[in-house]
């Protein structure tokens, strides 16, 4: 490999990712401002009357969502990843840069590297907000710094997800069913809305399958409890999405060789 | 010489449909060939096998000696090409396209940045070029799409079906550069199922019709292949009883080589139009049959397609689509 070659691909097709991105406003809009931050202002404020503070062992509401809504994000924006590359295989773009000669990982690198970069930055807007509304991460900026690591490392895995299904199904109409297919049960069925203790016995035993719960589960403690507790979350959700995202990995190589050879 | 291309029983299945079967050929460099067949013969597909974006089923291909399997890495730092559907992204603008297409292809950047200024020259898009393509019209986004596909400087080009929903100026400046490319020693390699195209364009092409190439050659020597010159003649409906003894009675005049029934009528081929007009009229007379009409020409492509694969091919210019 070639890697003055790489780069130059690598940067141009990342070019390509942010220039779509500048040129759709509303996309941008919507992206940028998630809709996650409804979640966190309106359900926030809304369940702070109803919900039990020692059921959450949370201050309040909004810092028990905080966590929740941080790692949705990332869900959100990993499940969609594979988006662009389905509409430009759709459209023959891609069969287009398959006919240069780049590095056949090119066009995955940089897509993630977009992915990555958008999720970062999403998951600081998400915090910042929360600090206005008095969250106030008791980790600092370190813990900020290892909540951005972890919500990468998942965002890696589902990204994977996202290009293996966009790689292998046969209309886009496919996708976008498998899409709410997959996300609706993930938040759902995790620690993401309300803790595991509040839930009945089958729930909690899908949660508890759910790697979302222990990704939460470790980015929670980072924002209203401390190091103490957080540590050792972190440390299983690490182990976690190590297994996470080699099977997230492996698969999405598999149907990338399928669909590109 | 060795060829440019060399595709030795090619075939491609897709499930159970068999999209190319046992296909083989040479193209000679510098030339323009085309693959001339109507929709779903298999053009596209053996297009795709050739610039390595599909793998065949059976059988190799080589382009410029090297296999397009094995090698596939070379084979595209040597070739450009130009899709059927026309592969733009909306949200960039021309200039942005082929920026890109530059760094794929590893292009310094002086020397894409001259590159590019003269494509956009050749097909007429500078003045649009920065423009997202959302705003082009059908042959813009078309004209993007060849610029795009010359941009590497390649030895070959392959090019699906280049004149595809152009109007008649687009499309005569296209051939213009496809002939211009030919002078710089560039091959070509192109799919049409425009007759015409084909006729006035290739060096040599290969009619394909349901994944299977039926004949190769010149469009001279195909044409020439069929044994003359054609005179079709009708008779008026009442008469189409005499039809049979007006084909015996044409059979037998000297000049004549062969003679079909169509439906109101016959199609005969004949070596000397001159002489064979005034004397099948004659015969005509002799036994009393009122001729319709009688319409001479030169043998066209089209007859060539029909005495090949058994059909017409309907690809008549359409009125050119503007998005
Ligand atoms: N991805 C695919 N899956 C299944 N069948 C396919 C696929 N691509 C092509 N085919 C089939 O292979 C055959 C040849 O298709 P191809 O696109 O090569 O035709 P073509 O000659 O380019 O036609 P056109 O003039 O319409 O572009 C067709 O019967 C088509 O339905
Ligand atoms: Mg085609």
């Amino acid at each position: 490999m070639n890697f003055p070659h790489y780069k130059q691909e690598v940067l141009a097709l990342t070019l390509r990712w942010i220039r779509r991105l500048s040129r759709e406003k509303f996309s941008m809009l919507f992206t940028l401002i998630q809709p996650m931050l409804f979640w966190l202002i309106f359900f926030g404020s809304l369940f702070q009357r109803t919900a039990d503070i020692e059921v959450l062992q949370a201050p309040n509401y909004m810092s028990f969502l905080a966590g929740g809504v941080v790692v949705m994000t990332v869900l959100n924006n990993g499940l969609a990843g594979g988006v662009d590359l389905l509409f430009d295989k759709e459209n023959g773009f891609l069969e287009r840069m398959m006919s240069t000669p780049i590095h056949r990982t090119s066009i995955i690198l940089s897509r993630y590297l977009f992915v990555m970069t958008i999720t970062g930055m999403q998951i600081l807007v998400i915090l910042g907000i929360a600090f206005l509304f008095g969250v106030h991460p008791v980790t600092g900026l370190l813990g900020i710094a290892v909540i951005l690591v972890i919500g990468m490392l998942f965002g890696i895995g589902l990204t994977a997800i996202s290009l293996a299904m966009a790689f292998s199904v046969k209309s886009h109409g496919d996708f976008f069913s498998m899409l709410g297919f997959l996300s609706l049960p993930m938040i759902f069925l995790s620690s993401a809305l309300v803790p595991l203790s509040a839930m009945p016995g089958w729930m909690q035993a899908l949660a508890f399958l759910n790697p979302m719960t222990w990704v939460i589960d470790a980015v929670r403690p980072l924002i209203i409890t401390g190091w103490e507790a957080a540590i050792p979350q972190v440390a299983i959700a690490l182990v976690i999405l190590a297994i996470f995202d080699a099977i997230c990995l492996y698969g999405g190589a598999k149907a990338f060789e399928k669909a590109i050879g | 010489m060795n060829p440019a291309i060399e595709v030795k029983n090619l075939g491609k299945t897709y499930g159970s449909v068999t999209a190319i079967d046992d296909l083989s050929l040479t193209i000679n460099p510098g030339e323009i060939f085309g693959l001339l067949g109507p929709n779903g013969a298999g053009k596209s597909t053996t297009l795709r096998i050739l610039i390595t974006v599909l793998k065949p089923t059976s059988g190799t291909a080589t382009v410029l000696g090297h296999d397009v399997v094995e090698e596939p890495d070379t084979v595209r730092s040597l070739i450009g090409y130009v899709p059927q559907e026309r592969a733009i992204d909306r949200f960039l603008t021309g200039r942005e396209h082929l920026q890109l297409l530059g760094d794929l292809y590893h292009l310094p950047k002086a020397q894409a940045t001259q590159r590019i200024q003269e494509l956009l020259k050749l097909v007429d898009l500078e003045e649009h070029a920065d423009r997202t393509a959302k705003t082009y019209s059908g042959g813009m986004k078309r004209k993007l799409d060849i610029a795009c596909g010359l941009l590497p400087n390649p030895k070959i080009v392959f090019l699906d079906e280049p004149t595809l929903g152009l109007d008649v100026h687009s499309r005569l400046r296209i051939w213009d550069h496809i002939r211009q490319l030919r002078k710089q020693g560039i091959t070509i390699v192109m799919t049409t199922n425009y007759l015409e195209e084909a006729d006035q364009l290739c060096d040599r092409l290969a009619i394909i019709d349901q994944g299977k190439i039926k004949v190769i050659g010149t469009p001279k020597e195909l044409k020439a292949g069929l044994g003359g010159d054609s005179l079709s003649l009708t008779v008026k409906e009442s008469q189409l009883d005499k039809l049979d003894r007006l084909s015996e009675g044409v059979k037998t005049l000297s000049f004549v080589r062969n003679i079909r029934t169509i439906d109101n009528g016959l199609d005969i081929r004949v070596e000397s139009p001159e002489k064979s007009l005034p004397a099948v009229l004659e015969v005509a007379n002799r036994i009393d049959c009122q001729v319709d009409g009688i319409e001479y020409h030169r043998p066209r492509l089209d007859d060539v397609f029909v005495s090949f694969t058994g059909h017409a091919l309907k690809g008549e210019y359409p009125d050119p689509v503007e998005e």
